[in-house]
């Protein structure tokens, strides 16, 4: 029958030389090309010492924010915990009182608030609902832990370290996120 | 005493004994440390380097891993038959090293002490001997399983090591004749004073260094361990320090086989280009143990080299090589080896 196209390549039928039969010297070549992948770049990272670098709009864990002066965004309003795909956190809401001005930045923040790691999917959703910028994603993993209760964590684990009386550690903790800003 | 022999020979034997068996030892557990790490690096990755310093303290690791197992012994089989099997490969495996030469004379306590355990006159003869009882530990390890597959795979492992024994061996006739004694010794002297083995053997000693990977259970002719893993294979029904043992009586096996061909083939402990003689004795003893110690690593590096190039043969393709292709070549190199010696005694005419 006819080809439809004059790709196919005809078959090598024919019999060895005796070099070939032999195999050592294909062997030899096969040797060869393992002995020059001795001198190749190896990609392994040497993982604690160095990591894999992130894109700035990394997912990671989350971050309860404050503002400048060091008062808590979140107002408790819910939106996140109504975006949150796998109802993964959960808010008490409670009443500013008259001494706490300088805790929290509205009348109604949050008393309890707490994300549950085991069913978050790091989709980020929460952080596109948030309308104080209140929460949002960093760039480090959620570590690894032997009991399933350690993973809710609360809001004293999220949020991010007071600007003016831990300041090291607030800006360690506010990582790239103005890098991820200027993404957006 | 009741023997006629004097004390310090005994006491200089023994420790010579302790020092050989220990190093064997130690440098088999840094083989399998090296296995991985060129594994890795011939595959483009790093091997481990994380158990101490370059993952140096990596066999004792995998040592400890071994020991700290549960030893289960099944319950249908020959419980004594079952602790054999690896004692005798371990034994046969240390054993060979008495009678290699690891190095000239030293000169301590005014005595002139040879670095060869045994300096028997039949020495290349022993090391074979004993290496075919490795094929014992094998086949016991097998029988003793109870188990169809373990069977299976003891007989095919037991048939590509006497297969190619014969083959190793017929190579071996064709460097006797050319060397004219037994002595592991004697051949290092002559190979001091003339050119090295290799010269005058080529194809003898290609023919030795595929007879040695078969013998040592490497690919490419490993289905006794790999394929046969699979399914079954003789070391499936062993666990902690007894499958420790067979596994690391193959990496000692790796060792003595390339100690033997360093020394059959390329001058064992001679330093090329240099006249021993004209330096300090004990000096020249420890280079030659060196120079030694790197032609072994030289041609461990090749066992391994070639481990991860090429792929395992299959059953019928290893028999077919073993009896219809290396059999016939060896005894070609015995005769064309006898020739040119006959032609050589008369003085290169017919």
């Amino acid at each position: 029958m006819n080809a439809l196209t004059n790709r196919a390549k005809q078959v090598d039928r024919r019999k060895m030389s005796f070099l070939e039969r032999i195999y050592l010297v294909a062997i030899f070549k096969g040797m060869m090309i393992t002995f020059s992948h001795i001198f190749k770049k190896k990609p392994t990272i040497n993982y604690p010492e160095k990591t894999r670098p992130f894109s700035p709009v990394f997912r990671g864990l989350h971050i309860l924010n404050r503002d400048e002066e060091g008062r808590e965004n979140c107002t408790a309003c819910g939106l996140c915990a109504v975006a949150c795909p796998a109802e993964a956190i959960t808010m008490e809401a409670a009443e500013r009182q008259a001494g706490e001005e300088d805790l929290y930045r509205e009348e109604k923040y949050a008393a309890r608030y707490e994300i549950n790691m085991l069913r978050c999917i790091f989709c980020g959703l929460c952080e596109e609902a948030c309308p104080k910028d209140a929460i949002y994603l960093s760039e480090t993993f959620a570590p690894s832990d032997y009991q399933r209760k350690q993973f809710i964590y609360k809001k004293e684990d999220l949020l991010i370290p007071h600007p003016i009386k831990q300041p090291e550690e607030y800006k360690k903790a506010l990582g790239n996120k103005v890098k991820r800003e200027k993404a957006n | 005493m009741f023997l006629a022999i004097d004390m310090a020979l005994v006491i200089e034997k023994l420790v010579l004994i302790v020092i050989v068996v220990m190093a064997t030892l130690v440098i088999a557990m840094y083989t399998t440390f090296a296995e991985r790490k060129v594994a890795a690096i011939l595959q483009d990755r790093r091997g481990p380097n994380r158990a101490g310093p370059f993952g140096l303290l990596q066999p004792l690791a995998d040592g400890l891993k071994l020991f700290f197992k549960e030893e289960i012994i099944p319950n249908f089989s020959s419980k004594a038959l079952f602790i054999l099997g690896p004692a005798l490969a371990m034994l046969t495996a240390i054993m060979t090293g008495a009678v290699i030469p690891w190095g000239d004379k030293v000169h301590f306590f005014n005595r002139d002490i040879s670095l060869q355990i045994a300096d028997v006159n039949m020495g290349i003869l022993y090391v074979f001997a004993v290496v075919s009882m490795g094929v014992y530990g094998i086949m016991i390890g097998g029988w003793a399983s109870n188990n169809k597959y373990s069977l299976m795979g003891a007989l095919r492992a037991a048939s590509q090591i006497i297969s190619y024994e014969l083959a190793m061996g017929i190579s071996l006739i064709a460097l006797l004749m050319v060397t004219g004694t037994l002595s592991l010794k004697e051949m290092v002297l002559q190979q001091q004073n003339e050119y090295w083995n290799i010269v005058y053997q080529p194809l003898g000693f290609l023919i030795f260094l595929i007879c040695a990977f078969a013998e040592c259970n490497r690919t490419p002719f490993d289905l006794a361990e790999a394929e046969n893993e699979l399914v079954g294979g003789y070391h499936v029904e062993y666990s902690s320090m007894k499958l420790g043992f067979y596994l690391f009586a193959e990496y000692v096996n790796m060792f003595i086989s390339s100690v033997v061909m360093a020394t059959l083939f390329f001058g064992g402990y001679d330093i090329p280009f240099l006249n021993e003689a004209n330096y300090d004795q004990n000096w020249m003893a420890l280079f030659g143990v060196l120079m030694l110690m790197a032609k072994v690593v030289g041609f461990i590096f090749l066992f391994m080299w070639v481990r991860w190039t090429i792929p395992r043969f299959r059953y019928d393709q290893l028999m077919n090589l073993g009896w219809r292709i290396l059999i016939p070549l060896a005894l070609f190199n015995m005769l064309v080896t006898g020739a040119l010696i006959l032609l050589k005694h008369n003085g290169w005419h017919f």
